[in-house]
């Protein structure tokens, strides 16, 4: 599952990361960020080998189940409760390729904002047939579905009355470890999101809308799943032009 | 107006949060039979070829104490410098060595372990020899954008002395932090988000 271009493996440097665009360390309203933020300057670093290359999952090492979170921590014959929903979408790189043999991971609280968790102590019930983990791996054109329940908002100790909006955790590995990556995707429509310090961590607009999954109505399956659409985007690879080549040889 | 250049933007990270354990750790954290193992957990075997070694550490924030939480991958070549990855064009790694690995800091002590094997030594973008090393990513609640480092080894003087990225870091003393302590096989690897022994993390 390599990532060919005219059939050859591409070895380029990623193009580097706008850290403008994404969330910096140090955000003092999420406030776990505070202590957990390094000070001082990020060393940057050309990619090299150690960076253009990472880890590729064949999708022999996936379960019938692993993209079926209604069904996947399930008893036979039961299903999670909550609202059904179809979550797909395509992983492109910066340059508008798509990602092929991307391992996606996903993981969410239950309908009820409650996740199944030793260290979670919320009220809310735990659902018996939602564990709330996931993962699949893009086809050849960089497609990724999978069904789930849509998850609830939840409570958390931030500030004394913040609430998580329903989100979806992703993990994403595309073909070099530099592109490791993972976020979060909220759902259209949701007040919850622009009271979020989490999202508020990101600084432009944009970035934050380019994280919400609108209803894709044109292919929610009638009587029984809504759909919604989520693309990802990881850095691109810069072209080989010239690399390596000594000055006059 | 002049021609658009059409690339996209990548989509921005967000903290994996405190409950990352359940999407990537999931039998560790409790939620067992939707997969088999937890991936990245076992990165060699029988037939692994190279020098078996244990990289334990923790994770510390900017008041000293361990995070208990966190998740590390690691990323490496193989004993004779090879990734086993699409984009490794020099020779084929291998193939009982996947090169990466996953972890979570204990629940209880905060402590990180990684069964692998000595990487071998690879070329920086320029052809020179880069010292031993592993590539470290670090995400955690708390942390809003996975941190990126490197292990270097300390029974390495010499290949660490020609290193390119080790070279590069101006506050010398700083060098010390990408460097692990312990001896061979067993090496202990802090790292610092913030503070005086503060880890140099890399925009890569």
């Amino acid at each position: 599952m390599s990532n060919h271009h005219n059939g050859r493996p591409e070895t380029g440097a990623f193009f580097p990361r706008d850290r403008g665009w994404h969330p910096p360390a140090f955000t003092p309203s999420y406030k776990t960020s505070v202590l957990r933020s390094p000070q001082k300057a990020l060393l940057s670093l050309d990619g090299t080998i150690s960076e253009i290359t990472g880890p590729v999952f064949g999708h022999s090492m996936l379960g019938e189940l692993d993209n079926d979170l209604i069904h996947n921590f399930a008893k036979p014959g039961e299903s999670a409760i909550g609202e059904r929903i179809i979550v797909h979408g395509r992983v492109l790189d910066e340059r508008g390729r798509a990602v092929q043999g991307a391992l996606l991971e996903f993981w969410q609280a239950n309908a009820g904002g409650r996740y199944r968790h030793k260290k979670e102590s919320y009220l809310a019930a735990l659902d018996p047939n939602f564990g709330g983990c996931g993962r699949t791996i893009t086809d050849e054109n960089g497609y990724y579905y999978f069904r789930t329940i849509k998850p609830g908002p939840y409570p958390w100790p931030n500030g004394v009355n913040d609430w998580r909006p329903a989100h979806i955790h992703f993990s994403i590995f595309g073909h070099g470890f530099a592109q490791r990556l993972i976020t979060q995707m909220y759902f259209e429509g949701d007040p919850m999101i622009w009271k979020c310090p989490i999202v508020g961590t990101i600084p432009d607009r944009r970035a934050i809308e380019q994280l919400i999954a609108p209803l894709d109505w044109a292919n929610t399956i009638p009587m029984d799943a809504r759909a919604y659409k989520f693309d990802i985007v990881l850095r691109g690879r810069r072209s080989t032009f010239f690399e390596n080549r000594p000055e006059g040889n | 107006m002049v021609q658009d250049l059409g690339y996209l933007k990548e989509t921005a990270s967000q903290t994996a949060g405190p409950y990352v354990h359940i999407g990537l750790t999931p039998n560790f954290c409790g939620i067992p039979g939707v997969y088999e193992s937890d991936l990245g957990s076992a990165m060699v075997n029988d037939k692994t070829l190279g020098e078996r070694i244990t990289v334990t550490g923790r994770v510390i924030d900017g008041a000293g104490v361990p995070l208990k939480d966190a998740l590390i991958e690691i990323w490496q070549a193989d004993a004779a410098g090879l990734y086993n990855s699409p984009s490794e064009l020099r020779g084929h790694a291998d193939p009982n060595f996947a090169g990466w690995g996953r972890c979570p800091t204990g629940a209880d002590d905060g402590v990180f372990t990684f069964r692998t094997v000595k990487p071998g030594r690879v070329p920086a973008r320029d052809g020179r020899p880069m010292a031993p090393h592993i590539t470290f990513w670090i995400i955690a609640r708390g942390i809003n954008l996975g941190l990126h480092t490197r292990m270097y080894f300390p029974d390495e003087p010499a290949a660490n002395a020609e290193d390119p990225l080790l070279g590069r870091i101006e506050h010398r003393h700083r060098t010390q932090t990408l460097v692990a302590g312990g001896t061979a096989p067993n090496y202990v690897f802090d790292i610092h988000l913030q503070g005086e022994k503060e880890t140099v993390f890399l925009d890569i």
